[in-house]
């Protein structure tokens, strides 16, 4: 079984799908790396999720603290 | 038609096409003084945050040269020093430029925002905003104090840095941005001295065509002059020390006396020598910044071990 050779056009098409494929791989994972250390760090993850959520409000002076 | 065919008729761009797009080289500068910025604020930072947010400096400060270089496609074509870029060159369509500028720039402002907070991502979108609007469309072909103004744009990483870091903008980050928006004028002055370029027939002001070379000269003296003390006052502050005063010191003093060398000159002298002078206080800008900026990263480090830094 014979290959024809590629042309110039294929390696500029397979440069351009690498480097994209490349760029979304560390893309992923930066967010991935970046999501771990918002959560371990305990930083404030929730936002509003068409649900009431009391303990997002901010606790009003001299109210009942949970 | 082809596979063949079609990339002899447009042209086909490979993957290095769209990095050329975000000005590798002025992104390593963009890189390098927002760390500064992020590493010699006074509130530390995880290192996931701070690599993902210099990244994401990086890339809004790559977008917004995609934007200029869509924006600038008809003045690159002209120019010999811009003409192999990929938009004149016929590699990258101008309309993927602009879509790809477009695109990083809201990836690069939102995952500011994310990774660090909104106050670094509005000066991140301000910073794209100042460069490819203010400057490319708006002031670059109209004044020959273009230079100036797109100074500015190059001085905003270091405050994001800072701003990445604490939140907010202090005297300190402030000050890092004066000493890149005065040191840009003198530093690509000097190129333009003896890079005689086809501005004039790419129809951008360039002070050196508008006032002539005798003006130019004396405007670099000038804000090399005004840079100084800017320069000295960032070395008192909290984020200097006496190892930062003293080599602000040592930096101005050589920069000024090249640019005091640079305004005495007259042009058959500099002719003469093939502008030897100019090519030298060129390179030593370049130095300078670099210089400056590594300056507060060890007086950073010194303060870490008790000994840098006002007492």
């Amino acid at each position: 079984m014979s290959f024809r050779p590629d042309h110039e056009l294929h390696r500029r098409r397979f440069s351009r799908n690498l480097g994209l494929g490349l760029t979304l791989v560390a893309f992923v994972m930066l967010v991935f790396a970046l999501t771990v250390v918002k959560v371990t760090r305990g930083d404030p993850m929730q936002a509003f999720d068409h649900v009431a959520r009391p303990e997002l409000e901010p606790a009003a002076t001299g109210g009942a603290q949970p | 038609m082809s596979d063949t065919q079609a990339y002899q008729q447009s042209g086909e761009a490979q993957f290095g096409d769209y990095v050329a797009l975000l000005k590798p080289r002025v992104m390593s500068l963009v890189v390098f003084t927002a760390l500064v910025g992020l590493l010699v604020a006074p509130v530390a930072v995880h290192p996931v945050v701070g690599f993902a947010s210099i990244l994401f400096i990086a890339l809004g400060a790559g977008a917004s040269g995609a934007l200029n270089m869509w924006w600038d496609a008809d003045i690159d074509a002209v120019m010999t020093r811009t003409r192999s870029r990929p938009v004149p060159a016929g590699k990258v369509q101008p309309g993927e430029a602009l879509g790809l500028g477009l695109a990083l720039s809201g990836i690069a402002i939102v995952m500011l925002a994310l990774a660090a907070n909104l106050f670094a991502a509005g000066l991140l979108a301000f910073t794209i905003f100042f460069y490819a609007v203010v400057y490319s469309m708006w002031l670059k072909r109209l004044t020959p104090q273009n230079i100036v103004i797109g100074g500015a744009a190059g001085a905003f990483p270091p405050m994001i840095g800072w701003a990445v870091a604490t939140g907010g903008v202090s005297i300190e980050s402030a000050l890092m941005f004066g000493l890149i928006f005065m040191w840009t004028p003198p530093h690509f002055w000097a190129l333009a001295l003896f890079m005689k370029g086809d501005y004039h027939t790419a129809g951008v002001p360039m002070l050196t065509v508008t006032h002539g070379r005798r003006e130019t000269r004396r405007q670099i003296l000038i804000y090399t002059v005004l840079l100084a003390p800017v320069s000295i006052w960032s070395a008192l502050t909290s984020i200097g020390g006496p190892f930062t005063l003293a080599t602000a010191v040592v930096l101005n003093a050589i920069f000024l006396k090249g640019a005091y060398d640079i305004w005495k000159r007259a042009e058959e002298t500099a002719e003469g020598d093939k502008y030897a002078v100019e090519k030298k206080v060129f390179k030593f800008s370049l130095a300078y910044l670099f210089l400056h900026f590594a300056a507060f990263l060890i007086e950073a480090l010194l303060k870490a071990y008790g000994l840098g830094g006002w007492v």
